[in-house]
């Protein structure tokens, strides 16, 4: 009973905070420069650690699905199982993990160390509202950057399980056919699916970091604790969100 | 300084008044987990009064000031700043109130110079040339404007504590609270803290509210001084009638001796080194 009364606490300050984040949208214009600075924070710095990552998922996939459809001479097909994972649901959902892991942390650890140093209470002194300056433009950015690391995600990845099929011994197919069989069955719509997931899980992992660095209380030993709770919820929200996300999109 | 002044502010930029604003506690009491922290504190602070707050550690001096601030609210009783309550956002945006924080809460990823310029700009007060006029005439009053383009990390405690201050003068505050702003300073440097409160006050009447367990700032400073003791307020009046007074239990706080035959001193005179 006490654990969900925690958990729909927790729910409760998220959907204030989104509330009272949104009240403030018409002032994005005039946050031009704080919004540029968190898209360079969310978007260019996580994508070196998002192509890697999704280069090798890709030759992960073909590797494995190589394997498994060599026994039954299905191996052409191997382009359209990379290019429908990549962009339906490993793209999205490795990119929403990774920002979970390295913005979503560094998100709470700010903010958390801005509330345990009394920063907060001193812009709630100059009536200048944390939602506003510190949580809008993140969110602002997260739904304009989401979009271009999905697309880097998945064109790496593609190219990944084509390199796969060309270098690796028992998989063999040329490049050529691996990309038409990728084209003729993963779709735009395919793709956009993808990007919608990845919008909701972007947008919902910074909400919570926030409102967990927000949140904080204690010393610098609270710090550390939010972070962990932060991106372990994050986590959580990810996989569970995946499941209702693709569900309404299928 | 035996009176408050004024009941008009002074802005130390512009020179044009404001109504300085008074602060009404009535029968406040907070307790935490059923920790009763302070109970049941009254009293009121005149507009343009300089107003000391003391008591020893955790007697719920900062407990109160961060309600007067608006930061929390009482668990019982009311606090009103112009007769309107301080935690709303209403209030803060009609009533120009500055907080001094005891370690000064600075923003860390901001200069000093934009640390000042956040209030102004975000509340769009002035074209950038004149904000950052205010800016630069907040870092003189302070004697800190060289530090003007570094950051909170690069300052001295006592730095900090002057441009925290510069920060809280350039929202123009009708009401500046200011927590233990000497402590952890050398006796010079809290000798001139002690002069730019008196200062702001005789120059532009805002009316402070100072918490603190410097009894020689409160004594130098305050028009009236109350005293905290474990959440209770035990006695208001003026810096004289507290250098008069006779109540043990006052004289104890205001004048502690040290008693070297305390057999907790003995003890420690008699422990080994390892």
């Amino acid at each position: 009973m006490k654990q969900l009364y925690a958990i729909l606490e927790g729910v409760g300050s998220v959907v204030q905070l989104l509330v009272r984040s949104l009240s403030y949208w018409a002032t994005i214009p005039r946050q031009r420069a704080r919004f540029i600075e968190q898209c360079y924070m969310i978007g260019y710095t996580t994508l070196p650690i998002v192509a890697i990552l999704s280069f090798f998922i890709g030759t992960v996939l073909a590797l494995e699905a190589g394997y498994a459809m060599s026994d039954f001479g299905a191996k052409e097909f191997i382009g359209s199982l990379v290019g429908l994972s990549m962009a339906r649901e490993l793209g999205p959902m490795m990119t929403a993990v990774l920002l979970a892991g390295r913005v979503g942390s560094a998100i709470t650890a700010e903010l958390a160390s801005m509330k345990v140093y009394q920063e907060i209470d001193a812009l709630t002194t100059m009536n200048i509202p944390a939602a506003k300056i510190l949580v809008l433009p993140r969110l602002a950015a997260v739904l304009v950057m989401m979009p271009v690391l999905i697309i880097i995600a998945n064109i790496v990845g593609w190219f990944g399980g084509s390199v796969v099929a060309r270098y690796v011994s028992y998989v063999g197919i040329s490049p050529e056919a691996y990309f038409a069989a990728l084209r003729h069955y993963t779709k735009f719509k395919d793709v956009m699916n993808g990007m919608e997931k990845a919008e909701v899980f972007g947008f919902v992992v910074v909400l919570v970091c926030c409102d967990i660095g927000l949140n904080t209380r204690g010393g610098p030993r609270e710090i550390g604790a939010a972070v962990t709770r932060a991106v372990v919820v994050s986590l959580i929200l990810i996989l569970v969100l995946d499941y209702f996300v693709t569900k309404i999109l299928l | 300084m035996d009176s408050p002044c004024c009941s008009k502010t002074r802005n130390p930029f512009t020179g044009a008044e404001a109504n300085a604003v008074g602060v009404h506690v009535d029968k406040v009491s907070k307790t935490y987990s059923g920790v009763s922290v302070l109970s049941n504190i009254s009293f009121d602070v005149q507009p343009g009064e300089i107003f000391v707050l003391m008591g020893p550690s955790g007697s719920g001096k900062s407990v109160l000031l961060r309600q007067i601030a608006g930061l929390e609210r009482p668990t019982a009783g009311s606090i009103t700043v112009d007769g309107q309550d301080p935690s709303l956002e209403e209030t803060r945006d009609r009533v120009r109130l500055a907080l001094v924080f005891q370690a000064g809460a600075l923003f860390n990823s901001l200069s000093v110079y934009d640390n000042l310029a956040l209030y102004p700009r975000e509340h769009r007060s002035g074209t950038e040339a004149s904000i950052k006029e205010r800016v630069m005439h907040a870092l003189r009053i302070l004697s800190v404007e060289d530090a003007a383009k570094k950051f909170p990390s690069e300052l001295s405690g006592g730095m900090k504590k002057r441009v925290s201050i510069a920060r809280a003068l350039v929202m123009e505050p009708q009401l500046l609270l200011y927590d233990e702003p000497t402590s952890e300073l050398d006796p010079v440097m809290s000798a001139t803290i002690s002069e730019i409160i008196a200062t702001l006050k005789n120059e532009y009447s805002v009316t402070s509210i100072v918490v603190t367990h410097d009894r020689s700032l409160a004594l130098t400073i305050a028009n009236r001084v109350g005293i905290l003791m474990e959440g209770k307020l035990i006695t208001l009046g003026t810096p004289q009638e507290l250098r008069d007074t006779k109540n043990p239990k006052l004289v104890d706080f205001l004048y502690p001796k040290i008693d070297l035959q305390n057999p907790r001193f003995k003890k420690l005179e008699t422990q080994e080194t390892p």
